[in-house]
């Protein structure tokens, strides 16, 4: 049902574009028509493929690197309390720069190959790993903290049996939001500077005026976003089967 | 050893709970500590579990003198993400010693509590009751010469709770056991000692002693007597 009423709204959604397409009579270089788009993205698939290999190579290692940083920030804020007071600021801090600001920088540092736009992707993604792994660590009930002292568990087995898995859920939802912006970041470091990609794709399809390449490209970032995100769901609803649902 | 109290104080944001409290918990023996809430009992049974830490607001003062214990909440604390199995044995779990030995020992008691079944299921699909009886072998399997249990069948349906009760008696026989609970009943069945705890500071009440041996049947007159008896005096504090 719920796959339905997506295709549902999707089909409707087209059908309105090549609607205004045809009343305005639009020229392809101001509003390609979806039917165009979608001839497009096949007549162009083995482009828009390569493209997308890079692009998404990126966001995953991104992802990785950036999960891997944010889980490890988060436990240093929740086990050093200088870091607490010192870090925490500074991260706070760090989120009110926008990263759009500091890409080119970024390329300027790290180059115009991959490591820039991984770096912009984990840059994006620490901040909602971290907060949320560090908000599940700092709320592990007290109870279960109590029984497992009363057991004579060590703090370091207390961290690993209870409070991680605890904090477990926390991870999860932070790791969703991750996985959603985490092409936005690789995107971004394409468009500030780079030479393959997605993001390079639509700027320069851009550039020559073709629009209905743009929207391909468009969509290809849309699906891969897409198909990143409920795979990503599925794997944590399995792995991380006690968190409650809302 | 038992449970030695001497002169023990307990006060929570100015609020005196116990003042002075000199009790000596027998060896071998089910005592029951009865009272209303709010009057300081679960917090006497944390202080005796050594739960309250440097962070806590709690004022302590005076000695508490004990084996080791092993502590039963009024929720079954069950983690959700390991199996009925994991759980009862999550003391060997935590201190990184689960043996063949213990895991067989933890088995024939989820056995003898009618949870062979469900040695694999995790909790979420588990009944309250079957829950409890988990938490019941998680607390056995520690096998402490102490057992402190705060209400621990408060959170279940009259039935459910009285086979709990039984199964309770039965594994804890020869362990000292200082049970917190506010169900005369609950108290009746069980207890070698019944204390009634009342009173800002709390003061404990002569020692009630009820005849025979636990689990005692809730049909025996005596019992539903001493019921009565208590349920009066509960009302009248």
């Amino acid at each position: 049902m719920k796959f339905l009423r997506l295709i549902i709204i999707a089909i409707v959604l087209l059908l309105l574009w090549q609607a205004i397409v045809s009343i305005f009579s639009l020229p392809t270089y101001i509003l390609p028509g979806p039917f165009l788009v979608i001839h497009t993205w096949f007549a162009q698939a083995g482009l828009l493929w390569s493209q997308t290999q890079s692009t998404l190579a990126e966001t995953l290692m991104g992802l990785f690197f950036g999960t891997l940083s944010g889980i490890a920030g988060a436990l240093i804020l929740a086990f050093f309390r200088p870091a607490r007071l010192w870090l925490m600021p500074v991260l706070v801090i760090s989120q009110a720069i926008p990263t759009f600001a500091i890409a080119p920088l970024l390329v300027v540092w790290f180059g115009y190959g991959e490591a820039s736009k991984v770096i912009t992707a984990m840059i994006m993604i620490f901040f909602p790993i971290t907060s949320s792994f560090y908000d599940g660590l700092r709320r592990t009930p007290r109870a279960w903290l109590d029984l497992a002292s009363s057991m004579g568990a060590s703090s370091w087995s207390m961290l690993w049996h209870i409070r991680i898995p605890s904090a477990l859920p926390n991870l999860a939802s932070g790791l969703r939001v991750a996985t959603a912006i985490a092409p936005i970041g690789a995107i971004i470091g394409e468009w500030v500077g780079s030479s393959h990609g997605l993001g390079f794709l639509m700027l320069n399809a851009n550039g020559r005026l073709e629009i209905d390449l743009m929207f391909a490209a468009l969509f290809s970032i849309t699906l891969i976003t897409l198909i990143l995100y409920y795979t990503v769901d599925h794997l944590l609803r399995r792995f991380i089967f006690w968190a409650k649902e809302d | 050893m038992g449970i030695v109290i001497k002169d023990f104080s307990l006060a929570f944001e100015k609020k005196t709970f116990i003042q002075h409290l000199n009790i000596t918990f027998e060896t071998g023996k089910i005592t029951c500590l009865l009272g209303p809430s709010g009057v300081g009992k679960s917090s006497l049974l944390r202080a005796i579990a050594k739960l309250y830490t440097r962070d806590d607001i709690v004022e302590l003062s005076g000695s508490l003198t004990t084996d080791d214990t092993a502590y039963m909440a009024q929720t079954d604390l069950l983690l959700p993400w390991l199996t009925v199995l994991e759980n009862a044995l999550l003391g060997s779990k935590l201190r990184g010693n689960i043996s063949a030995h213990e895991k067989q020992k933890a088995i024939a008691l989820l056995t003898e509590v009618g949870l062979e079944k469900n040695l694999k299921d995790y909790p979420s699909t588990l009944s309250g009751g079957m829950r409890q009886r988990v938490a019941l072998v998680r607390t056995f399997l520690e096998n402490k010469p102490i057992v402190l249990m705060d209400e621990p069948f408060s959170a279940l349906d009259a039935i459910t709770r009285l086979k709990l009760q039984d199964i309770a008696a039965k594994l804890l026989k020869g362990k000292t056991v200082l049970l917190v609970t506010h169900d005369p009943l609950e108290a009746l069945r069980l207890a070698d000692i019944v204390y009634v705890l009342s009173g800002l500071p709390a003061q404990l009440g002569e020692p009630i002693i009820p005849p025979g041996h636990a689990p005692r049947s809730t049909t025996e007159p005596e019992v539903l007597l001493l019921q009565g008896k208590l349920l009066k005096q509960l009302e009248g504090l």
